[in-house]
């Protein structure tokens, strides 16, 4: 109900990375992290920030070859929240905040994250936390996550549709108590394939 | 409940992000000190569980759909300290490969989602599963614990909006905990579903009887992570809920007698300070709100029986 997934998994075929990523992963998150900060946090009036950003990210668009319509829509996809919270200021005009300078900060932002996500495979990111000392159980945690995602995805998408063909007439109560078997289902396969995933870890000599 | 880049100023963002920074290295340390090796790779698949959960729709009204959110079910599921773990994992994974929710506001989050949800969903679930027994009891108190933690994490991010100054606590505060009390309903009676369907194909799994797994959490686990909650609701919230300057301010703006200057609420000035009567408002809002939370008390404990048939036989002894 909360997070929206648009297109899900789109950034993870590792072919459509283009140009770009072939330029140093830890420099690509660097030079996010500084854009997105500054824009998140620079004065409204800095308005030659905003164009800036702007021509950086174009230009890195252009440098990788990065078709523009599919970047748009996921923007698109992703902005309701940023609508229903500009609408909700822009109702109440409490002095400083302009609605408008939080949507271009908040869709300039999303664009930047969008565009490292779709030129840097998540493993070369997850390289740089792990050289920047980040706690090894936490990479450990996100690489699973990372290999696993697709796959439980998978998963739980085949569950469904079995289910589908298999009842008729649900009523809603009868749904939801399907979907939350599925869902529990679903943990107990993870539980069991995260045992597996220990044996085979263990195998390759972990720790 | 993903906020986005651009909502929170930098006192926010720094505060946010150094409570979650908190929490999750100490949940981390945590996991490492007291989580057998063999149950590591399970933080990384129930994070990728919990990715894959959320997107099994559950119909609502008319031709839309919900999912789940998990915070309090992982953290029934695995202890408090794991899912702290896993849901930050999942919100750093919706940041950086998805876009969903900001980066300088993933402190922001992690707090509301990562520890608030899961904290408080954990200690609510404990603490009525002790006081309601057996199969019943638990469902009951997780389905409970569902709403719960669903609405004071939508508390605490418009508490953050409001510090922001992005949208003020008198608009922020009815408009999201209102629309996740209506959420947290699902939220709840889904998290007690998968949690009995869990419970009667593998008790094996949970912690209380996990043989090779997650201890059920140590007292120190909790009051590391309840004082991080605590003081985070302390900063965001309790500035604008308590009926004192801010608080009073809101309530004064709400009920149209004050004067219409419409200035961030924190640097609200003091001006409003001695409107006489205006305790009741604040008493009325916080008996409607204790009222509610004893409605959905009721309603969590009657899906409890509506949905485990026969009492307490199944799950204590049966292994």
């Amino acid at each position: 109900m909360m997070a929206l997934f648009p297109q899900p998994f789109a950034s993870a075929d590792p072919r459509r990375f283009g140009p770009v990523s072939r330029w140093p992963a830890a420099v690509k998150l660097a030079a996010a992290l500084v854009l997105v900060g500054g824009t998140a946090l620079v004065p409204a009036g800095w308005s030659a920030w905003f164009v800036g950003v702007g021509v950086v990210l174009v230009a890195v668009m252009l440098a990788g070859r990065i078709a523009p319509g599919p970047l748009l829509l996921r923007l698109l996809a992703l902005s309701p929240f940023i609508a229903g919270v500009a609408l909700a200021a822009a109702w109440h005009r409490s002095g400083a905040l302009d609605w408008r300078i939080m949507a271009l900060r908040s869709g300039l932002c999303l664009a930047t994250v969008i565009l490292l996500a779709s030129t840097t495979p998540f493993g070369e990111l997850l390289a740089v936390l792990r050289r920047a000392h980040v706690p090894a159980l936490l990479v450990t945690t996100l690489a699973l996550m990372q290999r696993y995602l697709f796959v439980l995805g998978d998963e739980s998408e085949r569950m469904n549709r079995a289910r589908a063909s298999r009842t008729f007439n649900r009523s809603r109560w009868l749904a939801w108590r399907t979907a939350a078997t599925v869902v529990g289902q679903l943990f107990v396969r993870a539980s069991e394939r995260a045992e597996h995933v220990y044996d085979a870890m263990c195998a390759r000599g972990w720790r | 409940m993903h906020i986005p880049d651009g909502f929170l100023d930098a006192k926010t963002a720094l505060v946010t992000g150094g409570l979650s920074a908190a929490g999750l290295g100490y949940a981390l340390r945590s996991v490492r000190l007291e989580l057998p090796p063999r149950r590591v790779p399970l933080l990384g698949l129930a994070a990728a569980f919990l990715f894959a959960a959320q997107m099994v729709n559950f119909p609502v009204l008319g031709g839309t759909s919900g999912h789940l959110v998990g915070g309090a079910l992982v953290a029934a599921l695995l202890g408090p300290a794991a899912a702290v773990v896993v849901v930050s994992t999942v919100l750093i994974v919706q940041c950086f490969l998805f876009a969903d929710g900001g980066v300088m506001a993933l402190g922001a989050n992690i707090f509301n989602m990562g520890l608030v949800s899961t904290f408080t969903g954990y200690a609510i679930f404990r603490l009525v599963a002790r006081v309601l027994p057996g199969l019943r009891g638990q469902v009951a108190a997780l389905a409970f614990a569902g709403w719960c933690s669903t609405v004071l994490a939508s508390i605490s991010c418009a508490g953050q909006l409001a510090w922001s100054g992005t949208v003020a606590w008198r608009v922020g505060l009815p408009a999201m905990a209102g629309v996740h009390a209506l959420i947290g309903l699902g939220e709840g009676a889904v998290s007690a579903l998968v949690f009995l369907a869990i419970v009667r194909t593998r008790p094996d799994l949970l912690p209380e009887r996990a043989t090779a797994g997650f201890a059920p959490a140590k007292v120190r686990e909790f009051v590391v992570l309840g004082l991080l909650t605590a003081l985070g609701v302390a900063l965001f919230v309790a500035p604008f809920a308590c009926p004192w300057p801010d608080g009073l301010e809101s309530i004064a703006a709400k009920l149209g007698f004050a004067h219409r200057e419409w200035s961030p609420l924190i640097t609200s000035p003091v001006a409003d300070y001695h409107v006489p009567g205006l305790a009741s408002p604040g008493v009325s809002t916080a008996l409607a709100g204790a009222l509610g939370v004893l409605v959905v008390f009721g309603l969590a404990i009657g899906f409890s029986q509506l949905v485990v048939q026969k009492p307490a036989r199944v799950p204590a002894n049966s292994r």
